[in-house]
């Protein structure tokens, strides 16, 4: 197995896809978390970002004591559709490539390659959730720098709580990317219909719900974007006013985690038993 | 084609009887497949097929295309389930991790990521493999490929995919190697240079199970042959069983003559006919005792020689005799 990951490892540390949407994720935390709200404060003029806040507390939203909301406040819609993205170029890749074919006649069995994709996917997701912590920080430092406001950092558990939380909603939309890959045994249409969904039809679904029929409120609040949106909203403590788009109170963290703890095994057991049964053409 | 000559009868024996261990070999049987069957719907890609690889030979896998090679071999690497029958590769079960250590495949086009480095691409794979990183540099030199082994596959000729797929396979140093069609796409001197790497993997004790389309490939490599027809095994022996024996082709005036001389030698049942020559079943050696005894009959020869049957006699003899039963 252990060899198994390293090849994975191997694989996506050379697949230029892997850095593109990890920088894009990156791009966007700081240009949402910290450019626009920053320069928002500094000229005075209002932006989405800024609206109906004060000066002050846009301030305090881009200093280091924010930086676990600023990492992960966009996890729920942004960097969980490029995770599903990166799902389904691990797995699906191979389809396209033909290259399963080569990977199933090595010697490990298919569920230890799969276990092995897996585990490189969650690896290099925990990548890309340090590296968006890393430069929020050093973005909030060097706002506190300029700006000559205090450095305090969050709690070292709050901190853990929130870098696990997030990692945790990515890990399950990756997850998802790589169950609808090896079930469309490709890679366009899975990231089609996943992006779709997470963009677009739970915020529908949800908006319906809400409005027209409340009583299967309860359907609502087990979908996954919305448990990932609840379990956001946990551990950064986001003020209601001024959530981020995709972060909702819907559930409580405890029950989103266990939520998306089902998802995930879910979509491992479901990819799993797809793979090991089917051919390989 | 000529319809003279009559497969031999140990093909029919090996088609017919179904024996596997009729069959003669090198050794021990590495590869046994019997009442092979698979499904596609109303579609049967593999009907009933026996087969047997001992231990040492290049095996030759012969069939036109859409003959059922590539999923026989697809099912003994364990990519597809057959439907029906038993399959036992190295004592195993295909798709057996076990069986897998000891296998080394390139079935239809090499399949490699595109933005990895042909030496990469083989790390990947000897990583997953659990074979030694040394392994690596030693199958690219072994497939001339160490030059380029640091550009990524996407910029790669097909011929060089080809022997990458080629090294892929031999990373395990696997005692048995199943390729199948590896000249395909390959110009000539490619095609030359991948049957020398073949031949050279089928010495020593390795194994070899080679698919091809190409018969005088097969011809040349292999030590026994099968041949799939619609799915199904027309013969499996030794290539130069299935040739059958060797005779004479004589090209003589007038032939009538010729013909009533011979067959009052060699008997009426041992001369016919073959593109306005007389086909002869004689020991090649009698050839000069022949055409003097022609010569002292009156008749004028014009030609003498050996009369050997390419393996793509017996193929298309084979394979159309399935196809004309099939219409029946």
């Amino acid at each position: 197995m252990f060899g198994s990951y390293a090849a994975e490892l191997l694989k996506l540390r050379n697949r230029g896809a892997v850095w593109v949407l990890g920088g894009a994720g990156l791009a966007l935390s700081l240009t949402f978390g910290y450019l626009l709200p920053y320069l928002g404060y500094v000229t005075g003029d209002a932006n989405p970002q800024t609206q109906g806040v004060t000066p002050e507390q846009v301030l305090a939203g881009v200093l280091p004591e924010a930086v676990v909301a600023n990492t992960i406040g966009g996890f729920a819609i942004f960097a969980g559709a490029l995770a599903l993205v990166l799902g389904a170029l691990v797995v699906g890749g191979e389809y396209g490539w033909g290259t399963l074919k080569t990977l199933l006649t090595q010697r490990p069995g298919r569920l230890t390659v799969l276990g092995a994709q897996l585990l490189a996917l969650a690896t290099v997701l925990a990548g890309w959730v340090l590296a968006i912590f890393a430069a929020c920080a050093l973005a909030g430092m060097g706002i506190a720098l300029i700006e000559d406001a205090p450095m305090t950092w969050p709690a070292a558990a709050d901190l853990a709580t929130g870098l696990a939380g997030g990692w945790l909603v990515l890990v399950t939309w990756g997850l998802a990317g790589a169950l609808l890959a090896t079930l469309f045994r490709g890679v366009a249409l899975p990231i089609g219909l996943g992006v779709v969904w997470i963009l677009g039809v739970e915020t529908l679904l949800a908006g319906v719900v809400a409005s027209v029929l409340p009583d299967l409120q309860v359907v609502a609040d087990a979908l996954p974007g919305v448990n990932a949106g609840s379990l956001v909203y946990a551990v950064t403590q986001a003020a209601p006013g001024q959530l981020p788009p995709g972060v909702t109170d819907a559930v409580t963290g405890t029950r989103a985690v266990l939520t998306l703890l089902c998802y995930a095994a879910v979509f491992i057991a479901v990819t799993a038993v797809t793979l090991r049964r089917r051919d390989v053409a | 084609m000529s319809r003279n000559h009559p497969p031999p009868q140990s093909a029919r024996v090996a088609v017919a009887g179904r024996d596997a261990s009729a069959v003669s070999g090198k050794g021990e049987p590495l590869v046994e497949v019997a009442g092979l069957f698979k499904r596609y719907g109303a579609i049967t890609a593999v009907d009933g097929v026996d087969l047997t690889v001992r231990r040492g030979e290049v095996y030759g896998f012969l069939g036109p295309n859409g003959a059922g090679k590539t999923t026989t071999l697809r099912i003994l690497t364990g990519l597809i389930a057959p439907s029906s029958g038993s399959v036992r590769v190295l004592g195993g079960l295909p798709g057996d991790p076990r069986v897998l250590a000891r296998t080394g495949s390139l079935i239809e086009a090499p399949a490699c990521y595109p933005y990895l480095s042909g030496r990469n691409n083989l790390r990947v794979l000897a990583r997953h493999a659990g074979a030694p990183a040394t392994r690596v540099d030693r199958v690219l030199e072994t497939v001339d490929l160490t030059g380029r082994a640091g550009d990524r596959f996407a910029t790669y000729s097909l011929g060089m995919k080809q022997r990458l797929g080629v090294a892929a396979a031999l990373l395990k140093d696997p005692e048995l190697v199943i390729l199948d069609e590896p000249t395909n796409g390959l110009d000539p001197a490619g095609m030359r240079d991948m049957r020398r790497l073949v031949r050279e993997l089928g010495t020593g004790d390795r194994t070899v199970l080679l698919s091809s389309h190409l018969l005088g490939e097969v011809q040349q490599i292999c030590d026994r042959v099968g041949i799939l027809s619609a799915g199904r095994m027309v013969a499996e022996c030794d290539v130069e069983e299935l040739r059958g024996e060797q005779g004479l082709l004589v090209t003589a005036d007038p032939v009538d003559r010729a013909r009533e001389h011979l067959a009052g030698l060699l008997g009426p049942g041992a001369v016919g006919e073959h593109e306005g020559a007389l086909r002869v079943r004689v020991a090649p050696e009698r050839a000069p005792e022949i055409s003097r005894m022609l010569v002292a009959a009156g008749v004028d020869l014009f030609g003498i020689r050996i009369d050997e049957r390419a393996l793509e006699d017996v193929f298309f003899e084979l394979t159309s005799e399935k196809e004309t039963s099939d219409v029946r």
